[in-house]
């Protein structure tokens, strides 16, 4: 009984866990893109960094807080003629990876801020001191010391990500947190429910395991 | 050559002013090895730090090599960087990278090409003597190591000049030892002009030709070393050469001493003649050195000895007189009793 709806369920879990797969990969590869430069613009334009610059500095710190202070699911349903003009519809995972994508950038771009800010200043004044410019010292020396803590902050969103894309439901997005509602919740389905929660809990284990063994491989401190 | 022309450094926050460099001016030679001493929060690190404007001054002239640094844009202060090394007391190397990669850092800024980057790198830990840990990381090294890392990236681009910030404070005394050695020979043989700040006054009395003085931020007292270590005018300086040349004798000592106790001291070649036995012969005191010693700063002796005269008071008066006015300083500790 139990492993026959298990059974009739493989088509639905293994579509629900790809669009899962689907929508933290697109929105996950937007907020490094977007968020790793933000980032560092956020802790480089800081005061007395080498470029300082307090106007830049407080208008994305500004714009950053103000999307971190939108609840996912306002964000969501607020996005919509957004996701409409970029994707033309606004159901289904790729539209939903939209509002992951606004939702995802300022919260890895703080993360990334946070491990700069971790560097060793005097570092950074050596490499000033050396003449080097300003992209130098962002490729060869923030980048490099603040490797593991972007590759954590990579894990962490990634995990966050995984926890927000149950909410995607809303805009028909689909994903394994979408199935648990569905099936789980509204049906009251525990066999789904449970086994959802198995694979959400596998799923992010493993997410933070890998994580944990790349960050430790690139860290040569 | 270095000028530093009424220099200012003001730190202003929204309630207070505090004042780093106060109106500083001073000329540092070519090839000369300056030393900048003071206790904590005397201005001598952001008088440094000002030298390559990693600090901008409030107000005042940084003239290195007929180039005022103050004047220039971000890019040619770049470029006027390359020729400035600096080395740090925490050494501040990437950690993230291996020695080679840190000392190639430099290089790279100057926009070398693979080939000069790989050769001059390889030239410049043969200098230092680490030729063997190109590949290690800086965690994998000793402090004095560290540090040697960090005087080859301060002389990759050939500079005329190298600022050392509390250099040796944070190593240990035959570590401190080396890494002096090595400046040393880095101003001699490369003829790099050498300004170094300290609190450690044996720094000061090993290598430096001359030293200035720092206190509140202004510059109190500035000279050759010998000078200020023979004659030093303010209190802090005093103080400060304390510190090397102690000659203080135990109270338990002094009180069992029946005699005049005198502390005698001579300078340059002085210290080389026979003024003490000279002395002996000539009057009829009896002397007995309680406490001696000849420091060599700048290869100049400097010899100080406390010894206790007795004999007639007449004689031991004459005998006080003609050392006198044989050597630099006599000072009478204790009269006899």
């Amino acid at each position: 009984m139990l492993l026959d709806s298990l059974i009739n369920l493989v088509p639905e879990l293994n579509k629900a866990f790809l669009e899962t797969l689907y929508m933290v990969a697109i929105s996950l590869s937007v907020a490094i893109i977007a968020g790793l430069p933000l980032g560092i613009l956020l802790f480089v334009t800081d005061r007395g960094l080498f470029l300082e610059n307090t106007t830049v500095k407080s208008i994305l710190g500004f714009v950053v807080n103000m999307i971190r202070s939108i609840p996912f699911v306002i964000l969501l349903v607020g996005l919509l003629p957004l996701t409409k003009l970029i994707t033309g519809t606004t159901i289904g995972p790729t539209a939903a990876s939209v509002s992951l994508s606004v939702a995802a950038t300022p919260f890895f771009a703080r993360i990334v801020e946070t491990s700069l800010r971790e560097i060793d200043k005097g570092v950074i004044e050596a490499a000033v001191a050396v003449g080097a410019t300003p992209w130098m010292i962002i490729k060869d020396v923030l980048l490099p010391e603040a490797r593991p803590g972007i590759v954590h902050g990579i894990t962490i969103t990634t995990i966050s990500l995984v926890g927000y894309s149950a909410m995607a439901g809303i805009v028909g997005g689909g994903g394994i947190g979408d199935l648990a509602i569905r099936f789980g919740y509204y049906r009251y389905d525990n066999t789904v429910m449970i086994t959802t929660i198995v694979i959400l809990i596998c799923l992010v284990q493993m997410i933070q395991f890998a994580g944990d063994r790349i960050a430790r491989l690139v860290d040569k401190r | 050559m270095i000028e530093v022309r009424n220099l200012v450094k003001i730190y202003s926050s929204k309630k207070n002013k505090v004042i780093g460099v106060d109106n500083v001016s001073l000329t540092i030679k070519n090839g000369e090895i300056f030393g900048i001493v003071g206790y904590s929060g005397a201005g001598k690190s952001t008088l440094l730090r000002c030298l390559n404007l990693l600090e901008r001054p409030t107000s005042g002239q940084v003239i290195i090599d007929g180039v005022d640094l103050t004047t220039l844009n971000k890019k040619e202060l770049r470029q006027a960087r390359l020729k400035i090394g600096m080395i740090f007391q925490n050494f501040h190397l990437v950690s993230s990278k291996t020695v080679f990669e840190n000392v190639a850092f430099a290089l790279k800024a100057a926009k070398k090409s693979k080939e000069e980057i790989e050769k001059r790198v390889n030239e410049l830990l043969e200098m230092v003597g680490l030729t063997d840990k190109r590949d290690a990381y800086p965690s994998q090294l000793s402090g004095g190591q560290k540090q040697r890392v960090g005087i080859a990236r301060a002389l990759a681009n050939e500079p005329t000049v190298l600022l050392c910030d509390e250099a040796t404070s944070a190593l240990d005394p035959s570590t401190t030892k080396s890494i002096l050695a090595l400046l040393k020979k880095i101003n001699r043989e490369l003829g790099i002009t050498i300004v170094l700040i300290t609190h450690e006054m044996e720094v000061v009395k090993d290598i430096c030709d001359r030293i200035a003085v720092m206190q509140n931020g202004k510059v109190i007292e500035l000279g050759t070393v010998y000078d200020i270590f023979t004659n030093p005018k303010e209190e802090l300086t005093k103080s400060f050469i304390h510190s090397v040349l102690q000659f203080e004798l135990p109270d338990h000592l002094l009180k069992k001493r029946t005699g005049t106790i005198i502390k005698i001291q001579f300078k340059g070649e002085m210290a080389e003649e026979a003024v003490v036995s000279d002395m002996l012969q000539t009057f009829k005191v009896k002397g007995n050195i309680l406490h001696g010693k000849i420091e060599y700063i700048q290869d100049m002796p400097l010899g100080i000895f406390i010894m206790e005269l007795t004999g007639e008071p007449d004689e031991v008066q004459r005998a006080i007189d003609y050392i006198s006015a044989r050597t630099n300083g006599l000072e009478v500790i204790a009269s006899a009793a």
